[in-house]
């Protein structure tokens, strides 16, 4: 296999980038009447539901599904899985893409985004559960970036300084893992604050331990479903290395993804039955609740165990697409369906078209920029100069 | 109690995470400032002549309406507060028998909406209102989010400065000792404005002289922790739009459980996972030592036998080679010996003639 670097797509107007073109165009139209409009006009947010899809989309799901990035590189570097190795360059870039986005995308649903720093530098909230959120993701975002220079380092060929980042791995992971730990819980906690809203069935003392929990398996799952999705499209971009361990990798997340998930649903039930709300199963919300734990919870758990003890690729990668979207239905559950309960229909949210639209908008930033790096960067492939040196 | 040892408090509800007994006392302990004023609302009094909205409108100097406050009709739909409304008067019951009540920010003594706020835009003052500062607000309303009654509001349609909106108790105008708009114009004293205390008095003694009269509940003595807006009514408080379902938990008490464990997961989390990766790292230096011991071992054993073999060929070089050397010195003797025998021969042959 040749070196893959620098043979990307061989015509810039291919179908990819002339779907994605157009979404990024629409996009730019959408944040002008957003920043010159306000929010009223393009979301359909009001008083009673002043958090919408930028907030249990964008924001709630964005963190989770960036949990790739702690959880890879605590499995390689601190519990010592070294066949992970080879997935961390690529979760750790999710990730780091992943929170910036979620950065960029908080612009939008911020009142005042230019005053975003305000909590940290000019006054400090620190009873608020969000100010925590607010300087966890800062830090971690921070980290994030560090974590991802060596391979900008090695594209840009500057050895010296890499090798200084290269030293730092273990302190940086362990810093990650703690504040991934903090903030991806504080998001569940923020609801804390709200037990006449929430309905009873998610609502929990313990909502943070679910929302720490679940991005485990989100972050795995994520892991396992973009590497097959960029194992399909950016084939040529991987070295031998990368692929040898791909199904390594696989294998290995697939079976803590089913243990984390058999964990998780455990903690959730037994939630219901702390708070002792089983009667409520029976209701409409019981039934959401049920489809949340029974096929997004407790049915990945089974199909990852069957597709570990088989060996069947195909069954892990089934799952992860059912992990990933559970985290979703979940986060959206918490902070839009199962939000405002009370209120009458009438009264309820729903997300307007020019948000949904930006909220794909980003999306699709994503994907672009992700592509663009992995096909000039040493994602997916070690870099020749520092084949082995880790 | 100054405005600054409850600062000091709320610092101690975060700060004290790191000594959960510290949260817990801020949260439990702190029952208002002492001579807190507050108003005392009584719903069968209340004739919903908005009397208090258009005071309240006019007081805070909000855009004027789309209907007149003279307008009853509005009445017939539910409204709540928006951010060109800080109070409504709402009509529940039956036509024959209806009961108004009003709403607006209830002040609670420990403030969800402050709570909430990462950038402390919200206060609640010695006099007891819960005013915000628009320098500040980043526009997260996360405190929307917290509030259990549905008050702050926000400015939707202000691209650039958008506000929270909602009722300060009317601050300003205590502070130069006036009443409160609403409870100035309210021509029936269904408002009562007072030190909190003797609002709690005189609201038992009316449900003591009239126990037919009103429920026995004083709605806001215990709801989420108190409120300095208390509330009498005729009819079950859900039937006018009321949750009994808040507890009497404070908003700081509902989150000092995660705030608390996030000094325990910065603190322990490191070195649990420092040792996890010793644990690993140990692991595999133990994994690699072995791999080392054996091979030397395998060395060790295969120099072995090859010093044997090579001993054993040397042994049997050695007897070859003795086996050898002993026939040629026999050979030699033998050679050596053949003349003299010879000759020992020839004598006696000689010897015998
Ligand atoms: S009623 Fe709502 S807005 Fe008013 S003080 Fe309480 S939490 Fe804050
Ligand atoms: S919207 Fe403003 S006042 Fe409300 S929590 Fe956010 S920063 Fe604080």
């Amino acid at each position: 296999m040749s070196t893959p670097a620098n043979n990307g797509p061989k015509s810039a107007f291919n179908t990819f980038n002339l779907v994605a073109g157009a979404i990024l165009l629409v996009g730019l139209v959408l944040t002008v009447l957003r920043f010159t409009q306000g929010i009223g006009p393009v979301t359909n947010l009001d008083d009673n539901n002043p958090w919408g899809i930028w907030i249990g989309f964008d924001l709630l799901c964005g963190v989770a599904l960036a949990a790739g990035g702690y959880t890879t590189s605590a499995a390689c570097y601190i519990f010592g899985l070294k066949r992970f190795h080879s997935a961390v360059r690529p979760a750790i870039l999710t990730a780091f893409l992943g929170y910036a986005l979620v950065v960029f995308a908080l612009q939008y649903d911020l009142g005042r985004p230019w005053r975003l720093p305000y909590p940290i530098f000019v006054s400090q909230g620190t009873t608020s559960l969000l100010f925590e959120v607010g300087l966890c993701v800062m830090l971690y975002l921070t980290v994030l970036f560090v974590e991802f220079t060596p391979a900008m380092f090695e594209w840009l060929g500057w050895k010296k300084i890499r090798k200084v980042v290269m030293k730092l791995t273990l302190v940086l992971t362990i810093f990650g893992v703690v504040l991934s730990t903090l903030h991806q819980s504080s998001l569940g906690a923020l609801y804390t604050i709200a037990p006449s809203k929430l309905h009873p069935l998610w609502y929990s003392p313990y909502m943070p331990l679910y929302f720490f929990v679940s991005s485990i398996a989100a972050g795995m799952s994520m892991v396992i479903f973009e590497g097959s999705m960029s194992h399909k499209k950016l084939h040529r971009m991987m070295d031998e290395e990368y692929l040898k361990h791909h199904d390594g990798v696989v294998f290995g997340f697939g079976k803590a993804a089913a243990l984390v998930l058999f964990g998780y649903f455990f903690i959730k039930v037994m939630g219901v039955a702390y708070d002792n709300n089983w009667h409520y199963l029976t209701s409409g919300y019981g039934l959401l609740f049920l489809t949340e734990i029974l096929g997004f919870v407790a049915l990945p758990c089974f199909l990852y165990g069957v597709g570990v003890r088989d060996r069947n690729l195909g069954l892990i990668k089934k799952a992860s697409i059912i992990t990933v979207l559970g985290i979703v239905f979940n986060r959206f559950n918490v902070s839009m369906v199962a939000f405002n309960y009370h209120l009458p229909a009438s009264e309820r949210y729903f997300p307007s078209m020019i948000e949904i639209g930006i909220s794909v908008f980003i999306v699709t930033l994503g994907v672009v920029i992700f592509r663009f790096i992995t096909t000039r960067m040493p994602i997916f492939f070690e870099h020749p100069d520092y084949k082995g040196d880790h | 109690m100054l405005r600054r040892t409850f600062l000091g408090m709320l610092g101690a509800t975060c700060v004290g995470a790191s000594l959960p007994a510290g949260a817990e006392a801020a949260g439990k302990e702190f029952k208002g400032y002492p001579g807190s004023k507050g108003v005392l609302f009584d719903a069968t009094r209340c004739i919903g002549c908005r009397k208090c909205e258009a005071a309240c409108n006019k007081v805070n100097k909000l855009p004027a309406p789309e209907k007149s406050f003279d307008d009853l009709a509005v009445l017939d739909t539910k409204r709540r507060t928006d951010a060109k409304t800080h109070t409504v008067v709402n009509k529940y019951g039956t036509p024959e028998h209806p009961v108004f009540r009003k709403s607006q920010c209830n002040h609670c003594l420990e403030p969800a909406c402050a709570s909430a706020c990462f950038v402390k835009a919200f206060k609640k003052l010695p006099n007891g209102a819960v005013v915000y500062d628009e320098s500040v607000c980043v526009g997260c309303r996360y405190c929307m989010v917290a509030c259990p009654f549905e008050i702050p509001t926000y400015e939707y349609d202000e691209p650039l400065t958008p506000r929270v909106m909602k009722c300060d108790m009317c601050a300003p105008r205590q502070a130069k000792g006036q009443l409160p708009g609403c409870v100035a114009e309210c021509p029936k004293e269904a408002l009562v404005f007072g030190t909190r205390d003797e609002l709690i008095k005189i609201a038992r003694e009316r449900i003591r002289r009239n126990p037919d009269r009103y429920v026995d509940h004083l709605y806001g003595e215990d709801e989420m922790g108190g409120t300095s807006w208390l509330y009498l009514s005729g009819v079950p408080f859900n039937e006018i739009g009321m949750r009994e379902d808040l507890g009497t938990k404070s908003a700081p008490e509902l989150t000092a459980g995660a705030l608390a464990a996030v000094p325990m997961v910065a603190g322990l989390w490191p070195v649990l996972l420092g040792g996890i990766y010793a644990v690993s790292k140990r692991n595999s230096k133990v994994a690699d030592e072995e791999r080392k011991e054996a091979v030397e071992n395998a060395i060790a054993k295969a120099s072995a036998e090859a010093e044997k073999t090579l001993s054993e060929a040397l042994e049997k070089a050695d007897v070859a080679n003795k086996r050898q050397i002993e026939v040629e010195v026999k050979k030699a003797v033998e050679e050596a010996l053949k003349p003299a025998e010879e000759e020992e021969a020839e004598n006696s042959e000689k010897e015998e003639s």
